[in-house]
């Protein structure tokens, strides 16, 4: 699998999602700077968290507006696969690939800890590896995970299974718990919490690596 | 010109710095203070003296960057 991580002045957790893509699919991925204007033919692209433009403005509101971001549009209408953690879920969404908006958490707080999500659709290349309803495990680090989105896109969202996961145990404020959502093609997954921080037993666990396995295997 | 946008938050949409803000309000003994919503200002300069196409250009800036249509409303108005 070929995949590309979109990096921005004030990413961070590029190296995290670079080593858990190359341990995965055996190939390193390319990494492509926001100023550039095309990116190279890849199965995946990832955005990954950070603060991408030290959150000025909304988190993710600047980046949404890089030169790259067109061009990731582009690939996504194709149906090549996106994937947004954190900042990159931010950044999605201010860009109008994905519906809603991430406020600041509704205790204020900047949280960093593991919590709890349930897998609630099976149906995309992202969640295939998982049973539908499975708990699993993994990290957030975020100030602004509050997902919110207008009643009319909530029931969308739900009505037509694009809630990817739900928060076990709501730790921001989300609307109805969500912590991931796809597009209306599926093919592009946001996600507060952070699957490459768990895909060896060294992290502490695996639950994370299902999600690299499954784009993995879809583009087998 | 001097031109000035404020973006607020939409009604109904959760503040919770407007509440921690109010909440401060209220410890340092103001009382009677209620539904404090926290917004921003941009203060811009723009080069012409066409005040309607200013305003043009503002909105469409408001729309496009300043602020997030889905949860915020903007205002634009020329200064000076």
């Amino acid at each position: 699998m070929k995949s590309a991580v979109v990096v921005f002045p004030g990413s961070n957790r590029e190296r995290d999602m670079i080593a858990a893509l190359e341990k995965i699919s055996g190939q390193r991925p390319v990494s492509v700077w926001h100023a550039d204007s095309d990116l190279p033919k890849v199965d995946l692209i990832v955005i990954p968290g950070g603060f991408s433009y030290g959150d000025y403005l909304r988190s993710g509101a600047i980046a949404a507006r890089a030169p790259i971001m067109a061009a990731i549009a582009r690939e996504a209408e194709r149906g090549v696969a996106v994937l947004g953690v954190c900042n990159g879920f931010q950044i999605l969404c201010e860009a109008g690939l994905l519906p809603g908006v991430l406020m600041r958490n509704a205790g204020l707080r900047f949280i960093c800890k593991e919590v709890e999500l349930r897998v609630e659709t099976t149906a995309s290349v992202f969640t295939s590896g998982y049973a539908k309803g499975q708990v699993i495990r993994s990290p957030v680090a975020h100030g602004d995970g509050n997902y919110r989105a207008d009643d009319e896109t909530l029931a969308r969202l739900k009505g037509e299974d694009r809630v990817a996961f739900r928060y076990v145990g709501n730790p921001n404020g989300s609307i109805d718990d969500i912590a991931g959502i796809l597009s209306e093609k599926r093919n592009i997954l946001g996600m507060m919490p952070h699957p490459e921080n768990l895909i060896e037993p060294l992290n502490g666990g695996t639950d994370g690596r299902p999600l690299f396995e499954s784009a993995l295997k879809a583009v087998a | 010109m001097k031109a000035r946008v404020t973006v607020t938050l939409k009604n109904g949409v959760l503040d919770p710095q407007g509440k921690a803000i109010e909440g401060a309000l209220g410890a340092l003994g103001f009382a009677g203070v209620g539904g404090v919503r926290q917004g921003k200002v941009f203060d811009i300069e723009i080069a012409g003296t066409d005040a309607d196409k200013a305003k043009a250009d503002l909105e469409a800036m408001a729309a496009k960057l300043l602020a997030n249509t889905i949860i915020e409303n903007y205002r634009v108005e020329i200064v000076g």
